[in-house]
This record gives C-alpha cells, sequence and structure tokens, in this order.
C-alpha cells in the first residue's frame, strides 16, 4: 500500500478551475433538474397519492419525495462527474497521461478526480437544498447535516463510478451500468413511493441499493426522526466507498500504467 | 536553471543497465545500457515501434521497468521515494500534444506549475516568462483548440519547462512541425543546452539529431545498433561522401566489386561509400554514370537507413 499525499487537492483544484470558467452553465442541470421533479411528481401527482404514510407518519407526497430528489442529485451529480467527465479527461484529453509526467502519481489523481466528484454532489445538492428549503420541506437545524451527507454520498458514488471509469472500453458503454445499476435505484430505492409497497422480495433487494439507504437517511434528517437506524446506514454507504475507493484505484493502476 | 551541485557534478543525469520493457510476451525495450552525461544533449533514434517511447516512459515513471536497472539524476527510479525527487527535477514534453482544452495557455502552465508545488504567484511569474520565451506572450489567453500544432508544441515545451527542470525529456518535439516551427524549437533547444540543461530527445529527424546531439543512440527491436557522436557515426559507418548513381549498369557493379569498395544497391539507385571522393567520383562519373550521379557529403541519414534497412515497419 502507499500512502497517498494531500497532492491530490492539486487535481481538485484543476477541476475546480475548469468548473469555475462554465460555471454559469453548470449551475443550471442541478438547479433546474431536481426542481422540474418536485413540480411533475410533487404538485402533479399530490393531487392523486395526497398523504403518504413513512416510518407510522404522514406526510405530504412533495415532503415525502423532496429528499429522495435531493438523494438522487447527490448521486448523480458525483457518479456522472467520475464516469463521463472522468472519462473525457483521462481518454480523449489525456490529462492524467500528462499529469504522471510531473510529481503526481497515479492515486492522487484518481483520489482527486473522486474527491472532485464529492464536490460537485456538494455543490449541486446545496444549490438544491436552499431552493427546496424555501418551500420549507427540509426542517432546521437538522437539515444542516445534509451538506456533509452530500459529500459522504458523493465519495461512495463517485468511486463507483470511478470503478466503471477503468473497465469500460469505451464511453457508450456506460449505458449499461446505468440502465442496470443507476436507473433501478432511481425508481426503486425508496424514491417515488415508501419501499413497504412492494413484495417482500423486491423489498429485501432495494435494501442492497446504496441509494435506498441514502434516501432513507435523507428523509431521517429533513422529515425525522434521526435515529439509530440513520447510523446502519451511512455504515452502509461507507461500506460502498470502502470497497469501490480501492478497487478504483486498483483498476485504473492496471489500465493506465504500462 | 538551477545551480549544479559540486557532489553531483560528474554523475551521469541518465544510468540505465541492462534496462528491459515488456508487455506480455512481446519485448519492446530488449536489455539497453546507455548513460547520459549532465549537461549534454543526448538522442535516441529508431523507426516506428523500436522503442523510444518506451525507454522514455521508463525515465519519467510512468512505466515501471520490465529489468535491469536505471538511475535519473542519481535516484533510483524503481524506488517511489526517490521517483518522486526525480520527477520534481524533470520536464517531460510527451508525444502526444496533452495539453489542458479546458484551460487558456497561461492556465495550462499556471496550473501544471501547481502540480509542482510553485506557489501561485510564482507560477504566474515563470509562466509569462516561459510565453516571451516561446513568442507566444500575446496569445496568453487563447483556448487550447484554437492553436495550430505547431503552437501546441511550442506551449508543450513551456510547460516542461515550467518547474525549471534539471533534465529535459523531449518525445519527437517537432513531429508534424513545418521548417519555420522546427527551427524557431531547434533555437530554444539549443539556448536551453547553453543554460547547462540536460536534454534527452528522440526523434525521426536526422537533420535535427546532427544539429542538436552530442551523442546518441540507433535503436530497432529494442536494442542498441550504435552509439557515439553524430560526426563520429557518420564517418565510421557512411565514411566522408557519397555517390548516388540512378538507374546503374552490370559494369559498375563489377568494378565496385571488383575494388572492393563499399556501396548499397537499391535496384533503380547505388549508393557508393567513400572517403577519396574526388579521384572515385571522376572515375565513376566519367566511365559508368548513364543517368545521373551525384556527389554529396555523406550525413546521419546514410547511417541510419544502412543499420536499420529500408523497409517499412509495421
Ligand atoms: N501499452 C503497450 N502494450 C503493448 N505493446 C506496446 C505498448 N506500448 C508500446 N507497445 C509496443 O512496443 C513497441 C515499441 O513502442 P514505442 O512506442 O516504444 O516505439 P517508438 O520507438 O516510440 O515508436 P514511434 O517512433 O512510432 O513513436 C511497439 O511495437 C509498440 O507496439
Ligand atoms: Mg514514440
Amino acid at each position: 500500500m502507499f500512502v497517498i499525499s494531500s497532492r491530490f487537492l492539486r487535481i481538485w483544484h484543476r477541476n475546480f478551475a475548469v468548473y469555475r470558467k462554465t460555471w454559469k452553465v453548470s449551475f443550471m442541470p442541478p438547479l433546474l433538474e431536481p426542481l422540474l421533479y418536485l413540480a411533475a411528481f410533487g404538485l402533479g401527482m399530490s393531487a392523486l397519492v395526497g398523504e403518504v404514510s413513512w416510518r407510522n407518519q404522514s406526510a405530504s407526497y412533495i415532503v415525502f419525495i423532496a429528499p429522495a430528489l435531493l438523494s438522487v442529485n447527490m448521486m448523480y451529480n458525483s457518479f456522472f462527474e467520475t464516469t463521463y467527465g472522468s472519462f473525457v479527461r483521462m481518454y480523449y484529453q489525456k490529462t492524467f497521461d500528462a499529469m504522471l509526467a510531473t510529481p503526481l502519481f497515479l492515486e492522487e489523481i484518481i483520489t482527486g478526480e473522486i474527491i472532485w466528484g464529492a464536490t460537485k454532489s456538494v455543490i449541486a445538492s446545496s444549490i438544491m437544498l436552499s431552493i427546496i428549503s424555501l418551500f420549507g420541506l427540509i426542517r432546521y437545524p437538522e437539515g444542516l447535516l445534509l451538506v456533509p451527507l452530500s459529500f459522504l454520498a458523493g465519495i461512495a458514488f463517485a468511486s463507483i463510478g470511478m470503478y466503471f471509469t477503468a473497465v469500460v472500453r469505451n464511453i457508450d458503454l456506460f449505458n449499461l451500468p446505468i440502465f442496470l445499476f443507476i436507473t433501478p435505484m432511481f425508481l426503486f430505492g425508496g424514491t417515488f413511493f415508501p419501499l413497504d409497497t412492494l413484495p417482500g422480495w423486491a423489498q429485501a433487494l432495494a435494501w442492497f441499493l446504496p441509494l435506498t439507504h441514502l434516501v432513507e437517511i435523507t428523509r431521517a434528517i429533513a422529515i425525522g426522526p434521526l435515529d439509530v437506524f440513520a447510523l446502519w446506514n451511512l455504515l452502509y454507504l461507507a461500506l460502498f466507498s470502502a470497497i469501490f475507493f480501492p478497487l478504483a484505484l486498483k483498476k485504473m493502476r492496471v489500465r493506465l500504467i504500462k | 536553471m538551477k545551480d549544479i551541485g559540486q557532489s553531483t557534478m560528474m554523475e551521469p543525469v541518465i544510468q540505465a543497465d541492462a534496462l528491459r520493457k515488456a508487455f506480455g510476451a512481446f519485448t519492446a525495450v530488449d536489455g539497453i545500457s546507455f548513460s547520459v552525461r549532465r549537461g549534454e544533449c543526448f538522442g535516441i533514434l529508431g523507426p516506428n515501434g523500436a522503442g523510444k517511447t518506451s525507454t522514455i516512459r521508463m525515465i519519467y515513471g510512468f512505466s515501471p521497468l520490465s529489468g535491469g536497472s536505471l538511475h535519473v539524476l542519481g535516484q533510483d527510479v524503481t524506488n517511489r521515494k526517490q521517483l518522486r525527487r526525480v520527477k520534481y527535477r524533470i520536464g517531460v514534453c510527451q508525444q502526444d500534444n496533452n495539453l489542458d482544452p479546458e484551460l487558456s495557455i497561461l492556465q495550462n502552465l499556471e496550473v501544471f506549475a501547481s502540480y509542482f508545488d510553485v506557489p501561485r504567484p510564482e507560477a504566474t511569474a515563470r509562466a509569462l516568462e516561459l510565453l516571451k520565451f516561446i513568442a507566444l506572450e500575446n496569445r496568453r489567453d487563447t483556448p487550447i483548440p484554437e492553436l495550430s500544432g505547431g503552437l501546441m508544441r511550442r506551449v508543450v515545451l513551456a510547460r516542461a519547462l515550467i518547474n525549471e527542470p534539471d533534465l529535459l525529456i523531449l518525445d519527437e518535439p517537432t513531429t508534424g512541425l513545418d521548417p519555420q516551427s522546427r527551427h524557431q524549437i531547434w533555437e530554444r533547444l539549443e539556448g536551453l543546452r547553453a543554460r547547462g540543461i540536460s536534454i534527452l530527445l528522440t526523434t525521426h529527424y536526422m537533420e535535427e539529431a546532427s544539429r542538436l546531439c552530442d551523442r546518441l543512440i540507433i535503436m530497432d527491436h529494442g536494442k542498441i545498433l550504435v552509439e557515439g557522436r553524430p560526426q563520429d557515426l557518420i564517418r565510421e559507418h557512411a565514411g566522408r561522401d557519397i555517390i548516388e548513381v540512378s538507374e546503374p549498369g552490370e559494369e559498375l557493379r563489377t568494378f565496385l566489386r571488383e575494388r572492393n569498395l563499399r556501396y548499397d544497391d537499391l535496384g533503380h539507385r547505388l549508393l557508393i561509400y567513400c572517403d577519396e571522393r574526388d579521384q572515385l567520383y571522376r572515375e565513376v562519373s566519367g566511365r559508368y554514370c548513364r543517368d545521373g550521379c551525384t556527389l554529396r557529403t555523406a550525413t546521419l541519414e546514410d547511417v541510419f537507413l544502412k543499420l536499420t534497412g529500408r523497409e517499412l515497419r509495421e
């Protein structure tokens, strides 16, 4: 094993410098997309659905899905950064090759990319959080915990994304993990309906998905009650980071070091 | 650019011993040994696929060695800690133009400087200085995708100098450039060498190697064929002059064989390597030239083709 020095921050800075150049454009999708969902499902569906019961309390549908959409936002922004974003830098722009001719080592570059992916999650969810808070959909002060949470969740999903970046042959193949992994989570991770409306086997499956746990914590923070369950959910997310972070480093090494 | 420490004055900047690089069953670099002295410009020549880039990649720590040993600036590159030290003190111009297309010229240099821990104000100062050096000070905010190949190559060179390296490694610095850009780069490189920077360079241009390199090796199939100073190699392997004869006749071939002269027979053309030029030239052109016959000075290209053959690679 090797020690990863704080040099990974240089990569983070490079990505931040690029982000700043286009921030006005980059700001828009995380701002607007969840709002569109919120409008469609929250306003449109609310009329059909009415109240939803979650952990023996009843909440309006919009209160129920707002935290879930926040979680999805965290997942998308980190996962897409280390898949499409990192892949373009690695494969098309050869940015990593150039970096490898400097004092940086591959582990620092990949760590920097993953931390940057997590940062994208923080940026996007903070934007969204401030908007939906205006509608009174998040309780405070607990709601502030969502910011560090978005970072931790970002690390998990960015690591998973980076793993796929290390193993896919070409950029079109990202469709596969998106279709088989990301989209099912988006739909069945306890996002749009409570898990207990699913048959038992489907519930069991859903509990394997990291997003399910993220949605669970986010809801516990935003609606309550915030209890020991959230700790288990957090641990499960951390497990994904603990597996996929080193795995991504290892696979990247196989891919790039020749 | 930096002071050369007294203690390390005599030690070679690169010392490769039985260096090997294998990709699976294929051996790209097959046990080569060479050393580059401080302050010299050292060339690696060879046809496509000879193993030049593979060698260079081991030197700057991109590729792990498959065998042998390699010391750069006195450090063992197989040791991660020592390799990091090496990485701080070398500048690399890779074969591809991998500038950061999302950043401007100036930002490319500044961001690269940060990878070497150069503090920001210092980085900007150095970057502006280097832009002057490559005569692009008026284009500092130009986005990379708008640059021509020649300009990009110049920026890559500037980027390789941002850490004020002791050793500059250049993989085909002028491939694809027009003669103007090429001469520009040559002048810059000569300027750097005059400042005492050691340079390792690969090239497919023999003129470039003759002009810039103090010493060079010619590689093929992962092995070193010859090593020496360009002029010595030319004298040794091609003689002083060459008589080129178009559409040579059988009588000429017989004549050359009888006189035991060194020549290459390319079918429609014949190259005669000679040292006592005038006499032989008069004889050949007077008696055997039917179609055309020229006398010229031997070049490194003659040596290269003679040693590596004339068939296409890969
Ligand atoms: N990652 C790799 N995997 C397998 N083979 C490789 C790899 N990199 C290089 N090779 C092979 O090793 C040999 C030497 O390649 P190298 O790039 O060192 O040649 P080169 O002398 O730089 O050639 P050129 O003049 O074309 O740049 C080639 O046959 C090449 O196909
Ligand atoms: Mg090469």
